[in-house]
C-alpha cells in the first residue's frame, strides 16, 4: 500500500527579489533579497490512518511543505507523493482526495452566509448539493456553529470563521487533510472542539490521514501519533511524542527565572550543559532560562555564574521533559 | 485497514464536477446582486449620469441645427435620436466592460489576497470552470445593471429603438458577451503572475477604451476620421465591445441611421468576426491559464505570502 504522503529529498528554494534598475534597494533589503531555502532535503513517510504532526518555529518550512503536497507549489528538486500520486505530474487524483485548512484563513465571500460559503467550496469537488447540505448541517452541529448557519460571513467572529473553515475541510470527505495551524489564535474551548473533532475523525474511521502543523507543543503532544521536528527546512527528528521525549530522558531539564543577564556565553562552555535557551519576559523584566543538562552536576556552577554577574535568581525548577525541551536540546533555542 | 474511498474520474463525473463548479462560483455574484439593494441603486443610477452628459450635448447641438435650418428638422431629429440611442446602448455595455476589467481581470489578484485562490487551485475542478463561473455570474450581475440603464434610457431620454431582426440581435449580444468575457478570462490569467502591476493596467485601460471602442458615439465615425483616429478605432475593435456595439446599433436603429455612413462593417460580418474573437479569446485564456498556473506554482506566486 502506498504511503498517504511520501517525500524524497524534497527541496524548495524561493528566489530572492529581482533587482530592478528603477528601484533603489531599501537599507535592510540587501540581506533579505537572497534566495531562501524553505525546505532542504526533506524525506518523510506518513502512513494511511496516521495523525502526523509537523512541529517547528516560524519560518521552518511547514507551510511550504503543505503547499507542495496540496499541489499549489512545485518542488525545486526531489519528489513528493500524495496517495501514491506524484504532485508535479498527476495532481487531479490528489486534489480529489485532499483538503486543506489554515489557521487565520479569511477565505470565502462576506456577503454569503456560512452555510452558503461551505456549500460553494464543496461544489468545486463535485459534491451533489443535497449531500453537501446534509453534511454541512451535521458538521455545524458538531462544531457548535449551528446558530450561525445563516449569518453572513463578514459578521461572524474569527473563531466562528475558523470553525466554518474546518467544516469546509471536512465537507468534501477527504482522505488526507492538511491542517496548517488550525487552532491559531482560538480560545481554549474552540481549540479543544477542533482538536477533539480531528482526533475522532482520524481514529474513529479507517483510511483517514491528517497532516497537522503547529507550533503549540502541547497540541502536537496531545494529538499526534508521530511528530517531525522541523527547523530551517530540515527534519531534525521524527518519532512518536513519547520516543522524542525519551531521547532526552537521560537528560535533565531545569528552568530558571533570573534578572536580565549581560553575558550568557559562559553557559555554552560548561561541562554537562547539552544546550540552553533564553526568553526575555519584558513585563516582569526577567529572563527565563531553560537548561538541558546531562545530569544535575552543573547546576551549582550555573547558579554561581549568574550571581557573579550580580543578577538574582527568582525561581529554579526541575521539569519533566517536554517536546520543546527536545527542540532546545537539538538546536539551542526555544520556539518563541 | 480498508482502502480509502474510491474516487470517480470518468467523463460523466468530470462534466458534473465542472458544471457544479460553474454554478458554485457564479452563485456569490448572482446572490450578491440581490443581497445588497444599495448596489443596484448605484449601479443603475450612476451610469445614467455620464450618459446624461452626452445626451445633453447631442441634444443642444441638434436643437441649434434645427433653429438654423427648420426645413431639415425631421432628418436632424432622427439623427439626434440615433446618437442618443447609441449613447444609451454604449452606457449599457460600459457596465459589461467595467465588469470584465474589475471583476474578471483583476478578480484573481483579489482572490489571492483574501486566500480564496489557493482553495480554488487546490480543488479538482477545471480551471476554466472557475473562470467560467466568474464570467457567468458577472454577466448575470451586470445584465441587471445594463437592463436598468436601457430602461432608464427609454423612459428618461425617450429613445426610440426599431428592432427588425430580434434573433440576430440576440445572437450578436450573446456572442459579444462571450467574446468580452473570454477576453476577461484571458486577462485574469495574466493577473496570476502580475498582481499589482496588472491592477494598474486595468485602471489604465478603463477610459481610453471608452473612446477607442466607441462607447459613447458610433465607432464608424472614428474609423473614417483617417490617420491616428482610424488606427485607434481598429485597435478598439479588438476589444469585442467595439464591433459588438456597432452591430447592436445597426440592429436597433436600422442600417439607414446616420444616413448609413457611420458603420464599421455590416452586422453579419461583424457577427462573424465576433465569433472568431470569442473562440480565439477562450482558447487563449485556456492556454495562458495553464501556462501561467505552472509558472506561478514554480515561482511561488499562486498563494499570497502571508498565508
Ligand atoms: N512565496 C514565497 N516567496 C519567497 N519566500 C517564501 C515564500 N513562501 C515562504 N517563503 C520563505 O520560506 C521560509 C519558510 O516559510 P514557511 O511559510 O514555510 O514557514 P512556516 O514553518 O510555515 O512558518 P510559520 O510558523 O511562520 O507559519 C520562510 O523563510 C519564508 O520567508
Ligand atoms: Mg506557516
Amino acid at each position: 500500500m502506498p504511503y498517504a504522503v511520501e517525500t524524497r529529498d524534497l527541496t524548495r528554494v524561493f528566489a530572492g527579489k529581482k533587482k530592478h534598475w528603477w528601484r533603489k534597494p531599501k537599507p535592510n533589503e540587501e540581506e533579505s533579497r537572497g534566495p531562501v531555502t524553505a525546505l532542504d532535503g526533506v524525506s518523510l513517510q506518513i502512513h494511511e490512518g496516521e495523525l502526523f504532526g509537523l512541529l517547528g518555529p516560524n519560518g521552518a518550512g511547514k507551510t511550504t511543505l503543505i503547499k507542495i503536497l496540496a499541489t499549489l507549489l512545485l518542488p525545486t528538486s526531489g519528489m513528493a507523493f500524495v496517495a501514491g500520486n506524484d504532485v508535479t505530474k498527476d495532481p487531479f487524483p490528489i486534489r480529489q482526495r485532499i483538503n486543506m485548512v489554515s489557521g487565520g484563513e479569511t477565505s470565502g465571500y462576506g456577503l454569503l452566509t456560512t452555510r452558503e460559503n461551505i456549500w460553494m467550496f464543496s461544489q468545486f469537488y463535485g459534491v451533489p448539493s443535497k449531500v453537501s447540505k446534509a453534511r454541512i448541517d451535521e458538521l455545524m452541529h458538531a462544531f457548535g456553529l449551528w446558530d450561525k448557519r445563516d449569518a453572513k460571513v463578514r459578521l461572524i467572529s474569527s473563531g466562528q470563521r475558523q470553525k466554518m473553515n474546518m467544516i469546509r475541510g471536512f465537507v468534501t470527505e477527504p482522505d488526507i487533510l492538511f491542517l496548517d495551524e488550525p487552532t491559531l489564535g482560538l480560545d481554549v474551548n474552540a481549540a479543544r472542539t477542533i482538536r477533539e473533532y480531528v482526533m475522532n475523525w482520524v481514529r474513529g474511521q479507517s483510511g483517514k490521514t491528517v497532516l497537522l502543523t503547529t507550533h503549540y507543543m502541547a497540541e502536537a503532544d496531545e494529538m499526534c501519533d508521530r511528530i517531525a521536528i522541523i527547523d530551517k527546512g530540515k527534519i531534525l527528528a521524527c518519532d512518536t511524542p513519547e520516543n522524542l521525549k525519551r531521547m532526552i530522558h537521560t537528560q535533565t531539564t531545569f528552568r530558571l527565572e533570573v534578572d536580565p543577564l549581560q553575558d550568557t556565553s559562559t553557559f555554552q562552555r560548561m561541562d554537562g550543559v547539552v544546550n540552553f535557551s533564553l526568553r526575555d519576559d519584558a513585563s516582569k523584566n526577567r529572563t527565563e532560562l531553560t537548561f538541558i543538562l546531562e545530569n544535575e552536576a552543573p547546576v551549582a556552577e550555573i547558579l554561581s555564574a549568574i550571581t557573579a554577574q550580580g543578577a538574582k535568581v527568582h525561581a529554579l525548577r526541575k521539569t519533566e521533559p517536554t517536546l520543546e525541551d527536545v527542540f532546545i536540546s537539538m538546536v539551542g533555542r526555544g520556539f518563541e | 485497514m480498508t482502502a480509502a474511498v474510491a474516487r470517480r474520474s470518468d467523463l460523466r463525473f468530470r462534466i458534473g464536477l465542472n458544471l457544479r463548479s460553474i454554478v458554485g462560483r457564479a452563485y456569490p455574484r448572482v446572490i450578491g446582486a440581490n443581497r445588497e439593494p444599495s448596489w443596484i441603486f448605484f449601479e443603475a443610477v450612476l451610469p445614467l449620469l455620464s450618459i446624461a452628459a452626452y445626451v445633453f450635448i447631442y441634444r443642444t447641438i441638434a436643437l441649434n441645427q434645427v433653429a438654423a435650418n427648420p426645413v431639415d428638422a425631421p432628418r436632424i431629429l432622427a439623427n439626434m435620436n440615433a446618437l442618443v440611442a447609441s449613447v444609451v446602448l454604449g452606457g449599457a455595455m460600459v457596465a459589461f466592460w467595467l465588469n470584465v476589467l474589475w471583476s474578471m481581470a483583476s478578480q484573481l489578484y483579489w482572490e489571492k489576497e483574501i486566500g480564496n485562490l489557493q482553495l480554488y487551485m487546490m480543488a479538482p475542478m477545471n480551471r476554466m470552470a472557475l473562470l467560467g463561473g466568474m464570467a457567468v455570474g458577472g454577466m448575470f450581475m451586470t445584465s441587471v445593471r445594463a437592463v436598468s440603464t436601457l430602461v432608464a434610457g427609454v423612459v428618461v431620454f425617450g429613445v426610440v429603438f426599431q428592432v427588425a431582426n430580434p434573433l440576430m440581435l440576440l445572437a450578436v449580444f450573446f456572442v459579444t458577451l462571450v467574446a468580452l468575457y473570454g477576453l476577461g478570462m484571458f486577462f485574469a490569467s495574466l493577473y496570476l503572475l502580475w498582481g499589482r502591476e496588472a491592477w494598474n493596467l486595468s485602471a489604465l485601460m478603463e477610459e481610453p477604451i471608452f473612446f477607442s471602442s466607441g462607447f459613447y458615439f458610433p465607432l464608424g465615425g472614428l474609423y473614417q476620421s483617417g490617420g491616428w483616429g482610424s488606427a485607434v478605432a481598429v485597435l478598439g475593435s479588438i476589444i469585442p465591445a467595439g464591433l459588438g456595439l456597432d452591430a447592436l446599433r445597426q440592429l436597433t436603429l436600422g442600417e439607414t441611421a446616420f444616413g448609413g455612413k457611420f458603420w464599421v462593417l455590416s452586422a453579419p460580418v461583424e457577427l462573424e468576426i465576433l465569433v472568431v474573437l470569442a473562440v480565439g479569446f477562450l482558447i487563449l485564456a485556456r492556454y495562458a491559464l495553464a501556462y501561467l498556473e505552472t509558472l506561478a506554482k514554480r515561482e511561488g506566486k499562486l498563494t499570497s505570502r502571508h498565508q
